[in-house]
């Protein structure tokens, strides 16, 4: 335990990047305090909901009208229920402001949406990190994937991500936990994608951090599909069940909740940040710790925050406007397509256990030669699974007979949903809004983005295609689910704001993700992004942090922080 | 599945829209207003006598009496029912009542159980007809054209959430205490472990399991397991 405040690391943050940078900077010998706004959650312990029947849920998950009062934004999609409600953001407490309608689901507590994540955990390839410079679009790269493979390697080994090894050129395979099983119709279906497209499309099984093998402390997945309640096994990836007890046990982690950094303080003759200010958000005290490097790993919108609010005596739009990069550029996946259809046969098959996985059908627009009227690509996530009940209810009557039918498997079905990349855009960008203060006094984000031409192009091929593959590879009843307004935020993959470069004119970043005008503080959450690609972005969060842990450590021993 | 796979596949399940499942429908304006949905004891047993009508107890499990269906209905009517909604459904309580009066002269619990079916089975057959008569699609059509209003108004002082929180207009009553029956059925414990298959840790995952006509479907819970 350090004295007086001050700690060889300060991580801001403590999500799937933040307790990355924890456990990697600990590892490596660094005493280190990892703060984090909201309360702790420890893990097992706290997952007060995770061994719950339905029935034990008063509205049964569902969400109720006094819910949907308190939690406006929340209520606009999946994550406004029951079961794990204090696990998002209050948002009476936390408001922002929106000059466009952009949907923001946080999570503001120890492990941050680590928890609550999708996790399915996706390489880059080449190809998208070269798409900026090879199309004139936002700047380049300063990355390729060889650089930041060995990366991958290192997290997927430690976080657990069970996959197939696909042999896909651009959707990397990785160090991946035998993959979970498709079901006997998503092996039908992608058979016939497979032979339909020639192998330029395919259906995998998803890539997700559920693991199938133990690990030390973790016993592989159980198939129970209730991980967002936080698993008693620990059988996915989240901060609490991987990189927080890996930090702890090397004695050289402080963990304090209720710590929300206002600001980082930078010593502007040294041109190096000094520490930090935090406000305790229970007691409203103030106070300040000291580290010679910084890891800020707020989430992308809340870095963005930080930052802005940092060094304005030296720049008024905070630490790292220099570039005017900061705050702008900001990204999410546009979702949409959605698409279900009926598989006939197979009715002498079913499944058993409940996958908390699906499948996945990889990018392949705009490439093998070929060129839409718009720029990348979007990739489907989905599932072919057996319903229940043999007819719809309200074609019924009542009684035994309705209770029998309702009570029989029904047909298989398969659905499928786009995740679309979203260009960076200077104008798609959050500010200060200093007219609004949350519970705490502080000024709040304003956020004004919106999906443009290329996106809304993308979305026609995203809604038709989904339909013709279901269509071409036999399903019946192929029918578009109305999935509403193509919103930024609604993908909950939030990307950009500080994005990372080759100079200090373009970008906020260096390719190790220190800030250029302070090289000791690194930001390794989704605002480093230059570009959105449509993989789920988590693992690549992973593997940039991990990279530039170890290169803060290096540079720390060469005495260049 | 995932969350958001979820999201979909439980809507063509279920074969279409419960109210109160706001998963599928934009649900309540929460208008701060307390409901006056005034559930009495007898209210409670009525329910439970029409939703086990509607489920019935069966050689292999129980019906939607022994889940407390009436319990349940008073709860999401309650909790989760837009004021439209609630009056529409405390009304027709009343209505079921007269209309059981009307036809045996005696209460609905009082009835044989031939007698409770008959007349489920009348208003279930009266309740389709409403929602597919051209009359409830027109008024049903006029009243969302206001709610579609009362949205873009909010939504031009940048109230974003507006869309998600208009009010619905009502089928038939019957429609929701049958609705409300089988998704409370099917999430309740009888429902779910006894009139279907439920394991706690299934411990593994088989995409192709041997299924014989006469096995049950495994009771996934409803929206989130």
């Amino acid at each position: 335990m350090a004295d007086n405040n001050t700690y060889d690391a300060i991580v801001i943050g403590s999500g799937i990047s933040g307790g990355w940078a924890a456990k990697e900077l600990t590892e490596k010998g660094l005493k280190v305090i990892m703060l984090e706004r909201g309360r702790n959650i420890e893990h097992v312990k706290d997952y007060v909901n995770a061994t719950k029947g339905t029935w034990e849920f008063a509205h049964r998950g569902t969400k109720t009208r006094q819910m949907m009062k308190d939690y406006p934004v929340l209520n606009r999609d999946y994550p406004l229920n029951e079961t794990n409600l204090d696990w998002w953001v209050n948002e009476k407490e936390s408001p922002y402001t929106e000059i466009k309608r952009f949907d923001w689901f946080r999570g503001y507590h120890v492990g941050g949406r680590s928890l609550m994540w999708g996790r399915q955990s996706w390489r880059w390839a080449d190809q998208d990190f070269e798409a900026n410079a090879k199309e004139g679009i936002a700047i380049d790269w300063p990355v390729r994937y060889k650089e930041i493979a060995p990366w991958y390697d290192h997290v997927e080994k430690f976080a657990g991500i069970s996959g197939n090894r696909d042999g896909i050129p651009h959707l990397p395979d990785g160090q991946f936990m035998p993959p979970m099983e498709m079901t006997v119709v998503e092996k039908d279906v992608a058979a016939r994608i497979k032979e339909i497209y020639k192998g330029q499309r395919h259906m995998i099984i998803g890539r997700t951090a559920n693991i199938t093998e133990p690990l030390p402390g973790r016993t592989n997945c159980q198939y129970r599909d209730k991980c967002w309640l936080g698993c008693p096994f620990g059988a996915y990836f989240s901060t609490q069940s991987s990189t927080l007890p890996a930090a702890m046990r090397t004695g050289n982690l402080t963990l304090r909740p209720w710590s929300i950094v206002t600001r980082i303080l930078y010593d502007k003759d040294k041109k190096r940040a000094t520490g930090v200010e935090v406000l305790d958000a229970e007691s409203n005290q103030t106070y300040e710790y000291k580290g010679k490097i910084i890891f800020l790993n707020a989430s992308t919108l809340n870095s963005a925050w930080v930052l802005m609010n940092s060094a304005t005596d030296v720049w008024p739009e905070g630490l790292g406007s220099s570039s005017g990069q900061l705050g702008h550029n900001l990204m999410d996946h546009h979702i949409g397509g959605a698409t279900m259809g009926v598989v006939e046969g197979y009715e002498d098959k079913y499944t058993y256990g409940r996958r908390a996985n699906g499948i996945y059908i990889p990018r392949y627009r705009n490439m093998f030669g070929e060129r839409r009227d718009y720029l990348r690509g979007f990739g489907y996530q989905g599932a072919g699974m057996r319903g229940r009940g043999a007819q719809p209810a309200e074609m019924l009557a009542i009684g035994l007979d309705l209770k029998e039918a309702l009570t029989e498997p029904g047909p298989w079905t398969m659905f499928v949903g786009g995740f679309g990349e979203t260009l960076p855009y200077h104008d798609n960008r959050v500010t200060l809004d200093k007219t609004k203060k949350d519970k705490w006094g502080l000024n709040v984000l304003a956020i004004d983005a919106a999906i443009k031409d290329n996106e809304k192009k993308m979305r026609i091929d995203m809604a038709n295609d989904a339909k013709e593959m279901l269509e071409r590879s036999g399903l019946k009843n192929v029918t578009g689910i109305p999935f509403g307004e193509p919103v930024l935020g609604r993908g909950i993959h939030e990307m950009g704001t500080a994005r990372m470069g080759a100079d200090a004119q373009t970008s906020v970043l260096n390719k190790w993700n220190q800030v250029w005008d302070a090289p000791n503080v690194f930001v390794t959450d989704g605002s480093f992004m230059a570009s959105a690609n449509c993989v789920n972005p988590s693992l690549t969060y992973m593997a940039f942090t991990a990279r530039a842990a170890d290169h803060a450590v290096s540079e720390l021993k060469k005495q260049n922080l | 599945m995932n969350r958001r796979q979820a999201l979909s596949a439980v809507g063509a399940l279920l074969g279409g829209t419960i109210i109160g499942a706001n998963y599928f429908l934009s649900g309540c304006k929460p208008t701060g207003k307390k409901a006056a949905a005034g559930f009495t004891a007898d209210d409670i047993a009525l329910l439970d006598e029409v939703g086990e009508t509607i489920i019935p107890t069966s050689a292999d499990s129980p019906g939607a009496k022994a889940a407390m269906i009436g319990e349940f209905m008073r709860t999401i009517v309650n909790d989760c029912y837009t004021d439209n909604q609630q009056k529409a459904f405390t009304e027709g309580v009343t209505q079921l009542q007269r209309s059981c009066r009307e036809r045996f002269g005696k209460d609905f619990i009082s009835l044989s159980p031939d007698q409770k079916k008959e007349l489920a089975t009348t208003l279930d057959k009266e309740a389709k007809a409403l929602n597919s008569s051209d009359e409830y699609k027109k008024r049903r059509l006029a009243y969302d054209s206001l709610q579609a209003n009362w949205v873009r108004s909010e939504e031009s002082s940048n109230d974003f959430g507006a869309s998600h929180l208009k009010d619905e207009y009502p089928p038939h009553y019957f429609t929701m205490i049958k609705q409300l029956t089988i998704w409370g059925y099917f999430t309740s414990e009888v429902g779910m472990t006894k009139a279907l298959r439920y394991i706690e840790t299934p411990g593994r995952f088989d995409g192709a399991y041997p299924y014989k006509k006469g096995d049950k479907a495994w009771g996934i819970g409803g929206f989130f397991g």
